[in-house]
Formats: structure tokens, sequence, C-alpha cells
């Protein structure tokens, strides 16, 4: 099992969407994230799919994808010579001063940003890989996390062309 | 460019796809669409129940193979549609379903009659369509018939609100449509085809296995002329029943759940196998860990997501597979010198290939009654001539005849092998006599699936297309009966249809032909009589509920598991 980025280009158009994840949940893939967006084509969407998979199960999911009428292109990305990157908002319980300092000193660290404070809470933003967020959540959660939102990886290969 | 409505750029698109029938039933949604086929010289056969539509439209397009049309109006109309597109999906047929659906500022109100099919049909077609302009319409025509018929066939759908037919748009019909997202695989790489040409020609045990996709690509002269050539045996999968004759020498027949015995056998000692248009399914090939172990296996299939999907491939060629055998043969014929028929002695794959069929079809025991499944169908075989049409419903009336009905000629031969959809087989036989009038075609029923569907009789007769219900009667659920015999000690629940009704009275009550046929002397006359007959006759066929379907390979287990008699 290992963690793998697929990326679809499809028909910007309604129901295409619907059509991609119905078919994971028909055929039982299981996907850790999907990530949707528009792209410098007008027409085009990019989805934008993390898996934890074997080479087999892999495989079939874009083959499963490429048989989607509106699926125009799918490639697998080589991780290693792609830029990938996810972005959480994390809400954290901050209700003492000492406490909004710790945290922000933690933002700094992960080049994160704090983008709202209130009397007992501070939302922070972080970019980066999946695993680097991960990382920042498992070091502020002891001071309570209230809400987590992450957006999915979104994903580019290096260079000019792909595979 | 023209004006017109939405409707009658739907009908006129369907007559520029060469559409000559169209089976359906008109309701509040697709009105307007009614009233343009109106004045349209296609064909309208009003169905009963819109389940029927769909399988009619299905056994239309298996025979002809093109794509059949059906008709429905929104909500209900659309949702009783979803069996047979459901049923047409599986097994790779081309259908265009044209449903009715409320106004467009209706969608999301939960109108009257209002469904979501496009939603409900996403993972049972090919692709759905849902043109919210009356000026879509003809591009979205052209492109459902060249999406359903092209590339592995499949059903798809279009879903016209009410106010899209009625308003008026300028209209320009294409003459060919692209979509960037589809190209289908058409021609195979020919180095994966010198391989397997290698790979078939070193085989000390060779055995080919023909799926569905030969008929559906009309390969069957191609898939004849190899196996001859090479001297190769051929099994079928049940999709694939029919699509190499089954009096021929070489020939196997079905391997599966209800396979022959010899062909389950043979297919596992097998050293290289090619799989012809086959998507390896369970019914087919028993447990995926087990099957093909020890074996190459060699698979061609117009579909790459079937590649690999349920069986790794040694060597996989995405291709036509009529086009595909083409080029396979062309390359042989530089190769070999044909093989003959004195590989019967000399090749001991060959020789243990006959002895083994010889061995399991001696012993095929039969019932004891003097009618019988089995009896019945051979009479029917002997009956019949050999391009006759032959469709099933589903249950031991359908193993039955994958055992006991050899078709002889290629591509006469289908059944719901996919869904397994009780019900189908008489109205997709409706469906087929349209596409081949000129020919005899039978059902062969069971008294459980044919009382689902029956009220087709009423279409048979009044639009006039007779077909034969060739109808073994055991007065249950006989496949379900079966399996709680075998598997759940004889605790009988659910499976006893208590002789109701009498089918003899229900075909005439239709207007229709009803013979009971107690005795082999009885049936004889029967069948003659309907073969001569121009109304739909149906021959009930009083058998023992109590006989099972054997050989049977347990639900779970693998071939060599087949079970070969009681």
């Amino acid at each position: 099992m290992t963690w793998r980025i697929i990326s679809a280009l499809v028909e910007n158009k309604p129901g295409v969407l619907f059509r991609v994840s119905n078919m994971f949940r028909a055929r039982g893939f299981n996907i850790e994230s999907l990530s949707v967006g528009p792209t410098e084509e007008q027409d085009l969407s990019r989805i934008t799919i993390t898996i934890n998979s074997d080479d087999h199960t892999t495989e079939q999911l874009v083959k499963q994808l490429r048989k989607i009428i509106d699926v125009v292109d799918v490639i697998k990305l080589p991780l290693d010579n792609s830029v990938y990157r996810e972005l959480a908002l994390i809400k954290l319980k901050a209700e003492e001063p000492t406490t909004r300092l710790e945290i922000m000193n933690l933002v700094n660290v992960f080049r994160g940003k704090v983008v709202d404070i209130s009397k007992r809470s501070i939302m922070v933003e972080i970019t980066g890989t999946p695993d680097k967020i991960d990382a920042f959540k498992a070091l502020v959660e002891h001071y309570g996390i209230i809400q987590l939102a992450r957006t999915g990886v979104c994903a580019l290969p290096r260079g000019v062309v792909y595979e | 460019m023209v004006e017109m409505s939405g409707a009658k750029a739907l009908i006129q698109a369907l007559e520029r796809e060469g559409v000559d029938v169209v089976f359906g039933m008109p309701g509040g949604a697709n009105l307007p669409i009614y009233d343009e086929l109106y004045s349209s010289s296609i064909r309208h056969i009003l169905v009963r129940h819109e389940q029927s539509a769909a399988h009619m439209a299905d056994g239309y397009a298996r025979i002809k193979r093109k794509a059949g049309v059906c008709f429905a109006t929104s909500g209900p109309g659309a949702t009783n549609l979803v069996t047979g597109i459901a049923t047409a999906y599986m097994d790779s047929s081309p259908i265009v379903a044209v449903t009715g659906q409320v106004p467009k500022a209706m969608i999301g109100k939960d109108a009257f009659q209002e469904c979501d099919i496009v939603g409900i049909c996403a993972s049972i077609t090919k692709y759905c369509f849902q043109p919210m302009s009356a000026g879509e319409v003809p591009e979205v025509v052209k492109k459902a018939f060249y999406i359903a018929e092209s590339g592995r066939p499949g059903p798809v759908l279009i879903d016209v609100p009410k106010d899209v037919q009625q308003e008026s748009a300028d209209m320009v019909f294409p003459e060919i449509v692209k979509i960037r997202g589809y190209s289908p695989h058409i021609e195979p790489d020919v180095a994966q085809v010198a391989s397997a040409i290698d790979l078939l020609l070193n085989a000390e045990r060779p055995i080919i296995m023909a799926g569905g996709g030969v008929h559906i690509s009309g390969a069957f002269a191609e898939l004849q002329a190899l196996a001859e050539m090479l001297m190769i045996p051929v099994v079928t999968t049940f999709k694939g029943k029919g699509v190499f004759p089954e009096n021929h020498p070489l020939s196997l027949g079905p391997i599966g759940m209800h396979g022959h015995a010899e062909a389950n056998k043979l297919v596992t000692e097998a050293d290289v196998l090619l799989a012809v248009g086959s998507r390896f399914s369970d019914r087919s090939v028993g447990r995926f860990d087990e099957f093909g172990r020890d074996m190459k296996i060699i698979h061609i299939d117009i579909d790459p997501a079937e590649i690999g999907k349920n069986k790794q491939a040694d060597i996989g060629i995405v291709g036509d597979v009529k086009v595909s055998l083409r080029i396979m043969l062309k390359m042989l014929a530089n190769k070999v010198i044909r093989k003959g028929e004195g590989e019967w002695e000399s090749n001991q794959w060959l020789k243990h290939v006959r002895e083994v069929k010889e061995y399991y079809r001696s012993m095929i025991k039969d019932h004891a009654r003097e009618v019988t499944a089995m009896k019945a169908i051979k009479k029917l075989r002997e009956l019949l001539p050999a391009d006759a049409i032959v469709t099933t419903e589903v249950g031991q009336c359908q193993m039955w005849t994958s055992l006991h009905f050899d078709v002889i000629t290629p591509g006469t031969f289908f059944s719901s092998t996919g869904l397994g959809t009780m019900g189908f087989g008489f109205p997709a036989s409706i469906g087929a006599k349209v596409a081949r009038p000129d020919l005899p075609v039978v059902d062969i029923a069971g008294d459980g699936s044919f009382n689902m569907t029956e009220n087709s009789l009423a279409v048979s007769v009044l639009e006039n297309i007779p077909v034969i219900v060739f109808l073994l009667n055991n007065y249950s659920l006989g496949m379900v009966a079966q399996w709680q015999r075998l598997f759940y000690n004889r605790r009988m629940i659910g499976v006893d249809l208590k002789g109701m009704p009498d089918f003899v009275k229900v075909a005439e009550a239709y207007g229709a032909q009803g013979i009971r046929a107690e005795s082999m002397d009885e049936l004889d006359k029967a069948i003659r009589t309907a073969l001569r007959s121009d109304v739909t006759t149906v021959i009930d066929i009083p058998i023992d509920p109590e006989e099972n379907v054997f050989p049977f390979m347990p639900p779970g287990k693998g071939l060599k598991d087949t079970i070969i008699a009681a």
C-alpha cells in the first residue's frame, strides 16, 4: 500500500464530479482525498485524487476513470517529480495569552499564518504536503482542536511535459 | 439550419440514425415526442410495461447489432426502464432510452412524476444526456448512438425535459461528432498480437475461451478460422454461447456454474488460454484466485478496463475482437501450415480432449420422467432450423438451454447472462423477431420468469410479432428451489408457484395460441404447429419440480469443484 496522486482532466459541466465519485463508490475504490477546480482551459476542470493502495488497484482506478466519457485525460503523478500541496484551516482553543504565543511560534516554524483570533480561540492556515499538515496537527492537538478543514491535495507535475 | 421543436428534432435525428422501430409507452412528460412520432415513418410498438420496452430494444439490438430504441415518460415510466437498462449494461448491449422529464423549472421541486433518472442511471449506462435547450437535441442524439454502438457497446439515456421538447430552435444535424474524452481502441498493438501468436504456437495444451465480444463484433468466421487453423478446442462463456458452432468437433460448449463438465475440466488443464472478448466473470471462471493459476493467459478485449480487472493476463491485447483476430490470422498465414483433421490422431492434447468430451457426454443422465427439460430442449433443437433465434428466461430453463441446446449458426443465441433478469426472454424475443421477422424466434422459458412479463403477449399478438414461448413449467422458482434442496437442507420457502396460472388459457386470453404438451409425441406436434403458425404460441410443458440442473459448480467454488450429477 502506497500513497499515490492521480490527476484527471474532466469536462467542466454539471454532473461530472457525480459521475466520477459515483464510480469510486460503485466499484469500491477507497479514496483519501479529492479536490476539484478550474484549469487553464475554461471548459476543463482538474480533479486531483489521492489514494492509498497497491499497483493493481491504482491501475484499475485509472482505467475506470479513463472509461468515463467526460474524463478527458488521466495521469498518475510521480511523487518525486511533482509539486503537491494541501491547505488546512485549524481552529484551536486558546484562552490564555501564553497559549496564543506558543501556537503563533509553532505556526511560524511551519510557515503558516494566523488568520483569525478571538478571545477563546485562534485559527491558523497551514499549506504544504499532507505530511506536513499531519505533523502540525499532531503538534497542536493537545491545545484542543475546535474545528478543522482540509482542501485535499492539489498537484501538478514538474517541468513542461508529463509522462 | 431549420427551425423546429426539440421533439421534432429528436424524431428527425432518430430517423437520420436509421431507426425504424421504437418500443415504448407514452405519458405526460413525453407527449410532445409522441405527437411528432405520429407523423413519422418510425414504427411504434406499444408495450404494456416499460421494463419490457427496454428488453425489446435490447433483444432487437443483439440480433441487429445496432442500437435499439425505447421511450418512456418521466418518473415511474423512467424507473420502470431501469431493470432493462441495467440488463443491457451488464451484457454490453446498445440501447438508446429516451425519457420525458418534467419541465426545466420543475426539476428539483419534487414535481408530479419527477424522478432523477439521470442520477439513478449513472452506474448502469455508458452515458446519460439531459439536453437543457432544444438546440442541443440533434447533437445529443448523434452522440448517444455513437457512444451506444461504438467500442464496448452499452445503453445510453437521453432525458428530455418537456419544455425542451416543446420549445423551438434553429437545428443543425451534425454528420459526425467528436467527443474528446472518448475514443474506442479498435486497432490492437501488433507487437502484442505477435507475442500472443508465439505463445499459442508453442503451447502444448492451448484452449480458446470465447466470450460475448465475439458476438458483438461479429467475429464468428475469424474465430472459427483461427480455431481450425491451429486446431485449438473452443470453450465459450455463457455470454459467448453459440459464437462458435456447438456441433463443431472443436467445440466444448460453455464453461461456468452450469457449464459442460468437459469444458470446465479441460479449461483448467490448458497451458495457454486465449480469452477473446470475455470479462472473466465469476459465473464463468469461478474463483478468480484459483482460475488459470498454472496457465498463460492471452486476453483480447476492446475495453482496456477489462484487462486485469478480474484476472491478470500475461498478454493483454486491447482492440476490437474482429480486427484483432484478422490481424492474428494474417500474421499466422505466413507462419504455419494449416493443421488438419490428422491432428486428432497425432496430437496428444486433442486426443485427450476428445476422450474427456466423450467420457462426460456419456455420463449425462436424464431424469426418469417421459418429458424432461433435457429431452424437451433436444427435441426443440431437432425440429428448429439451424438459423432460428433462441433466447431464454433466467433460472433453470436458462441453464438447461446452456447445457442441452446446441447453437449451430453463430450469433443466433442470446440471454440475460450478466444481470440474470427474470422476465427478460419473452420481450427480448419480440425485439429479436422485429429485427429478423424472417426467422423463427423461440424463448425457452420457465414459469416463474415468463409470469413476470407475460403481458407482452398483448404486444406480440396485436403487433403481429409471432414468437414461440417454450415453457418448461415446473410450477416453481426452480433454480432457487434447487439451491434450497442442495444447500438449505430442503427447507423450501418462497418457491412454490402451485401451477398458477394456466398458461394455455393465459395465451388464449391474449389471443395467442396455447398448447399443453405432456408427452414427447405431443411436444413434437406442438413444436411443428408453433413453427407453422403465424401467431405467438405458448407451449406449456409440465416437468418435474424436483428436476435439478447438473453439472453444477457450487457458488464460491472453482471449476474443479463442479458436481457432475446428484
